[in-house]
């Protein structure tokens, strides 16, 4: 409750009610995480179970078109699910697996950082590892691991592996980001008098690094997360319109990009145009959110 | 008497590449148990040196080259970091210049207090809520239930420097080494926090090493004056011995140049010429390229000893 005081209390509540381009991004935001959490309880239809869904239903148009059939608000895919039901779903695995890889690149990348900023023997060597692996795009490593789990458990098992697997191949590629970030604040905060009379005090090394440093590098770290979330969930449409992504039984958006991609010539633009568009809009307010809170957190920068 | 703290022929190098510069030389001191001792000097004389190399955290390129730091007849010169991390801010605390800087800004002075007993005792959480009210109370923090759950940036700068004086009283520390503790506050701060600096040593019978450059400041509260200058010390002796009748040609000047003593309309007095830089200390003794009395003798190094005065003094031309 103290919390929750404080925070009304802030400034936040007050500037963030004053930044339009704020509060609406926030609110699109959070209807989005809603409705794709919630998606089960609210989507008209459920696009895993199979015995649902009939291949006569096969790419029906929008309701407002005169094809159109009232039961499925945005039309059907190839395979006759409805498009408005798996693109809730699509939009949850999307979001899992977009913040599942911020978790696991914030873990090392933080853990790193700290080490490397604060332990200067480690800093050289953990910093070259990191170069190394940034002159690795993304896209590479993503395809090298996932072609070569394909062949190695083949294309049923690696259905089954789909999700964790991406959160780790995404995860592992984008850590340098956390790790260059937090190792910058840390320098900074290193020589700042507060840790001198944190070591004066007799705590140990682990503590200052843990208790004390850390904390003051928090903020660059929030805004770069919101970065890399958006980041991650592109990545992943990226990947799954590659064919290396979520597998098209349990699609994410971007595997329903892809599978409306084949139609798209022959008149049936919206199995790719609806998730293309929410997708957009994801990752947008998710990017207009984070300039906001990089805005706010820099009072230099800050404009109101 | 009861030796709290004994510094033998400490020198403290820093290597820079290929030179080698010593910030301390062969600097030798004690401090008696519940005794109050000023280091003075100008900026650059390496008294914030040696009081880092008193609890060995002195930072990289320096080291101590030689000599030895006994802390009631403990050798803690040769401590390992980890024995070394039982001392600090257990049995010996630091104060430091900046209260503004010191507490971490993101940490409730709660969470640094409970943290620092943390450290040194295992106790419950109830025994260190407990002490760290009383030593709140003991430095005159009003309300000090509410003000343990607020952050650093709630204070004002004296109330800061007097919960960092808190922290360092939580151990029962038997010496305190404040580092310029008043250098940052406005000078009716500085006061209030020197008057309870020596209301605190007195009962809570703690030995107190005070560095600073500010002679009045040491005048009113230590027992003994250590003046350094260039690395060096070159007068020690009782304060007021030391005020009233200064030796050595250098602690005359300072002493000159106090506002109060020069005339009315007439300009302030100064020592001519500036410290040299630690790279260009002059052979002998470190002080002739700027002293009056300068002979040819200067140019080997005079020792301190005891001189008619009482004092102890570096200086050849001093009987």
């Amino acid at each position: 409750m103290a919390f929750l005081r404080r925070i009304q209390r802030s400034d936040f509540i007050y500037y963030f009610f004053r930044d339009p381009v704020a509060y609406i991004s926030f609110f699109i935001l959070l209807a989005l995480f809603v409705s794709a959490f919630a998606a089960p309880l609210i989507a008209p239809h459920n696009p895993y179970d199979p015995t649902t869904i009939d291949i006569m239903d096969s790419e029906l148009p929008p309701v407002w078109s005169s094809e159109g059939s009232a039961r499925f608000l945005l039309g059907t895919d190839d395979m006759g699910r409805d498009m408005l039901s798996t693109m809730l779903y699509g939009m949850r695995i999307s979001i899992i697996i977009g913040l599942g890889a911020v978790f696991l690149q914030a873990a090392i990348g933080i853990v790193v950082g700290l080490l490397s900023g604060y332990i200067r023997r480690l800093d050289a060597i953990l910093m070259r590892i990191a170069d190394v692996q940034l002159s690795f795009s993304t896209y590479m490593i993503a395809i090298f691991i996932g072609a070569t789990f394909q062949m190695m458990f083949g294309v049923a098992n690696y259905e089954k592996i789909a999700a964790p697997l991406l959160i780790f191949i995404i995860g592992l590629a984008e850590w340098p980001q956390y790790a260059r970030t937090v190792r910058a604040s840390v320098l900074a905060e290193r020589r700042k008098e507060y840790v001198e009379a944190a070591r004066v005090i007799g705590l140990s090394r682990l503590r200052i690094m843990w208790r004390h440093i850390l904390p003051n590098t928090l903020s660059p770290v929030l805004v770069i997360s919101t970065v890399q979330v958006a980041n991650a969930i592109m990545s992943e449409a990226a990947l799954s319109f590659l064919g290396l992504g979520m597998p098209q039984n349990k699609p994410s958006l971007g595997s329903l990009i892809t599978s409306g991609f084949e139609y798209i010539f022959s008149g049936t633009w919206w199995i790719t145009i609806f998730p293309g568009i929410l997708l957009v809009v994801l990752v947008l307010v998710i990017n207009l959110l984070g300039d906001w809170i990089r805005d706010y957190l820099n009072p230099k920068l800050y404009k109101g | 008497m009861d030796k709290l703290l004994t510094i033998n022929n400490l020198n403290v190098d820093f290597t820079l590449r290929s030179t080698t510069l010593r910030a301390v030389n062969n600097v030798s001191l004690s401090v008696n148990k519940s005794e109050r001792l000023g280091i003075v000097g100008e900026s650059g004389a390496g008294k914030s040196v040696l009081g880092f190399s008193i609890i060995n955290l002195i930072s990289k390129p320096g080291r101590i080259a030689s000599g030895t730091v006994m802390l009631q007849g403990e050798e803690i010169s040769s401590y390992t970091y980890e024995q070394m991390r039982q001392i600090r801010g257990n049995r010996i605390s630091m104060i430091f210049q900046d209260p503004m800087m010191t507490l971490n800004p993101v940490l409730t002075i709660g969470e640094q207090m409970r943290e620092t007993i943390n450290a040194h005792a295992s106790m419950s959480a109830a025994d260190v809520d407990a002490i760290c009210l009383e030593k709140l109370r003991k430095v005159y923090i009003p309300s000090p239930e509410k003000r343990l759950d607020q952050y650093p940036h709630e204070f004002s700068g004296g109330m800061r420097q007097r919960i960092i004086i808190a922290i360092s009283l939580l151990t029962n520390p038997s010496l305190i080494i404040a580092d310029e503790p008043t250098t940052a506050l406005d000078v009716t701060i500085q006061a209030e926090i020197m008057d309870l600096l020596l209301e605190l040593c007195e009962t809570e019978h703690m030995g107190l090493i005070l560095i600073t450059h500010d002679l009045a400041v040491v005048s009113q509260v230590t027992q003994r004056i250590a003046v350094m200058y260039a690395g060096s010390i070159v007068e020690q002796g009782a304060t007021e011995q030391l005020i009233t009748n200064p030796q050595h040609p250098y602690t005359k000047g300072l002493l000159g140049a106090l506002p109060q003593r020069a005339s009315r309309d007439g300009r302030l007095n100064q020592i001519p010429g500036v410290m040299p830089g630690l790279a260009k200390i002059p052979e002998g003794c470190s002080f002739r390229n700027r002293c009056s009395l300068a002979a040819d003798i200067c140019l080997t190094q005079p020792v301190l000893e005891e001189k008619t005065s009482g004092s102890q003094v570096a200086c050849h031309m001093v009987k």
